[in-house]
């Protein structure tokens, strides 16, 4: 990208103005809900600022990724925003991600530094050892005491040094809305983790489009349980900042009586979830709590089962609910306008404001009403396409035939009803789809070969009430004295936690193609 | 409560560390070192409730009550008083 030869006269919106337009308007009103603290714009917006000026410190230039490991917090968020602001291009990764995945993932994307946690075990990549990563050139440690490495060439920061000591000042504007705001990681058919690329123009396009159909107003609190790692929490932010709103962010739905009291202390009107935890808000009784605040539920990740669905409603009679499907290429997709849910409670609706999608065969050809297909996408959220992965770039995004226009091939399958609704049919490749989030089967495999013993494993999806489908894998072994839990502490130690297999099973062969290949439709 | 203390160890160490005890103390957060999600919790309470013929109400899912080995084994006291 080198230097800004010209700057642009007129600004088209980036990613920064949500919060600073919102800083700008509302200074005092609270943005952020976190950590038991209480953050307004004015004061997220500063904190902002100083990381800004801290990474530029750091030798962070426009265009460079920044990274960020750690779980939902103050300074997840102020990370993300300053690094934007420094002209750069944050990489939220999930807390869970095991040391060699992260090591691959800030290679892949060169980082140029990391906000990371004070207690992370940093070996090879600051201190003496600094070699696993050469981009890297700083590292901003978070939390009380962090342990300060000490040598090589990794410059290191805490964050509580930022707050004391950087200057609060807005950093000069060099973005271009073409420019990338953002790369999200996610789980391949391939096995190895890709990096979505989103310039500014996509995000602020799928915000934009988003607040629309759910009408998002400034009065609105949105409550955040989901990683902000995952697409799905991160536009939670980026809208709520955008619209003016109060983010309440939790770093998890493992306590579902905790979510419950804080919406409705905080006052809570929208709640953002997938199946899983409504498939464990179900059976709770919810009379201990005033929940009345509540204007709207919106699901995706995974579709919810008709018969929840209709349990949520009786439920949250006065509740909106909002169906909704997308993927990271493109962001959010499709959504039901909720006025429908009681004549096609299946389906997943209708492109988002602002964009279109149909079917195709396998052919190009483009289908009507009541035949299934792979479903397209045309719009502004279509995303830039994979860090550079060209091959699977050309896979997943292909121009139009006549206008040349950037279209999304999701590889899921889709029917669509005669009013042009789309229902989801299945996925082309086998994707598990776990608690919400994707797994390629064949990085869980890939891992479970780094077990000496095993000769051969398959790794499916099975329906699971709770998780959507459960991760089940199953193994050939050598060694007849390989136990269960050894597989899965092997299998801890190098995954994120919902990579996780729920199920193992040991078996004698795994069934095979007349050519030889694992036959994973025989296994269940 | 030791007795309690050293079968809540074992159970968390078992289920959810997969045996490897590495740095837990009666004082560690399962929430803030990953140790427990929301499924884990559930698994959790049906072990307190089949093993010490408990009851665990909706509203007492909270961390107060079940976020390290030392709250778990303060609540079973509260629980069985």
């Amino acid at each position: 990208m080198g230097q800004t030869v010209s700057t642009p006269s007129r600004h088209a919106p980036l990613v920064r103005d949500f919060l600073e337009q919102s800083a700008d308007r509302l200074p005092e009103k609270t943005a952020l809900v976190c950590d038991g603290k209480r953050l307004t714009y004015r004061e997220v917006d500063r904190m902002a600022d100083q990381v800004a000026q801290a990474l530029i410190s750091l030798g962070v230039k426009r265009g460079d990724r920044v990274a960020i490991l750690l779980q939902n917090s103050v300074e997840t968020v102020s990370g993300i925003f300053g690094i934007v602001k420094a002209g750069a291009v944050f990489v939220v990764i999930n807390p869970t991600t095991k040391r060699d995945k992260l090591i691959y993932i800030l290679a892949n994307c060169r980082a140029t530094a990391l906000l990371v946690d004070g207690r992370t075990d940093l070996t090879g990549l600051a201190g003496e050892t600094d070699l696993l990563v050469p981009s890297l050139r700083g590292c901003i440690l978070c939390g009380a005491t962090p342990t300060m490495p000490t040598g090589g060439t990794v410059r290191c920061l805490s964050f509580q040094t930022i707050l004391e000591q950087f200057p609060a000042t807005r950093p000069a504007r060099e973005n271009i809305d073409l420019d990338l705001a953002c790369l999200i990681y996610t789980s391949g058919t391939t096995g190895d983790p890709k990096g979505v690329m989103s310039d500014h123009s996509n995000v602020v396009f799928a915000t934009s489009s988003i607040i629309e159909y759910l009408g998002n107003t400034e009065s609105d609190v949105i409550i955040n349980v989901l990683p902000l790692s995952f697409d799905y929490g991160l536009y939670q932010l980026l809208m709520t900042f955008k619209f003016g709103g109060t983010l309440v962010l939790e770093r998890s739905f493992a306590y579902p009586a905790v979510i419950l009291k804080r919406i409705e202390q905080e006052r809570v009107t929208g709640f953002p979830g997938v199946p899983t935890l409504y498939a464990l808000l179900l059976p709770m009784d919810l009379s201990a709590f005033d929940l009345s605040s509540l204007r709207y539920l919106t699901n995706t990740a995974a579709a919810l089962p008709v018969s929840h669905i209709e349990a949520l409603r009786k439920k949250f009679p006065r509740v909106t609910m909002f169906s909704m499907y997308g993927l990271t290429e493109t962001k959010r997709t499709l959504y039901l306008p909720p006025a429908e849910l009681d004549r096609r409670p299946g389906s997943v609706g209708v492109p988002i404001p602002g964009t279109e999608a149909w079917l195709e065969d396998e052919a190009g050809q483009k289908l009507g009403p009541g035949e299934s297909g792979e479903l397209v996408v045309r719009g502004r959220h279509v995303m830039r396409g994979y860090w550079e992965a060209p091959d699977l770039t050309a896979k997943r995004y292909r121009p139009d035939r006549v206008t040349g226009d950037r279209l999304c091939y999701t590889n899921d399958l889709f029917r669509t009803d005669e009013q042009g609704f789309f229902y989801f049919v299945g996925r082309k490749d086998d994707i598990i789809k776990s608690r919400g989030e994707k797994v390629a089967p064949k990085e869980v495999e890939s891992t479970i070969y780094g077990i000496a013993s095993v000769r051969e494993v398959a790794v499916i999806g099975i329906a699971d009430p709770v998780l959507g489908q459960a991760i089940k894998a199953f193994v050939v072994t050598s060694d007849s004295s390989l136990t269960e839990k050894a597989v899965l502490a092997h299998c801890r130690a190098h995954l994120e936690d919902y990579m996780v297999p729920k199920l193992v099973e040991f078996c004698a062969e795994l069934p095979k193609t007349p050519t030889g290949k694992i036959k994973k439709t025989d296994l269940t | 409560m030791s007795d309690s203390k050293s079968d809540i160890r074992n159970f968390i160490v078992e289920t959810f560390l997969f045996g490897q005890a590495k740095d837990l103390t009666d004082e560690t957060s399962f929430l803030e070192q990953g140790i427990i999600d929301s499924t884990g919790v559930l698994e959790l309470v049906a072990h307190l409730e089949k093993t010490y013929g408990i009851k665990v109400k909706d509203e007492e899912l909270i961390p107060d009550n079940l976020d390290s080995i030392n709250a778990i084994a303060g609540f079973l006291a509260k629980k069985q008083a």
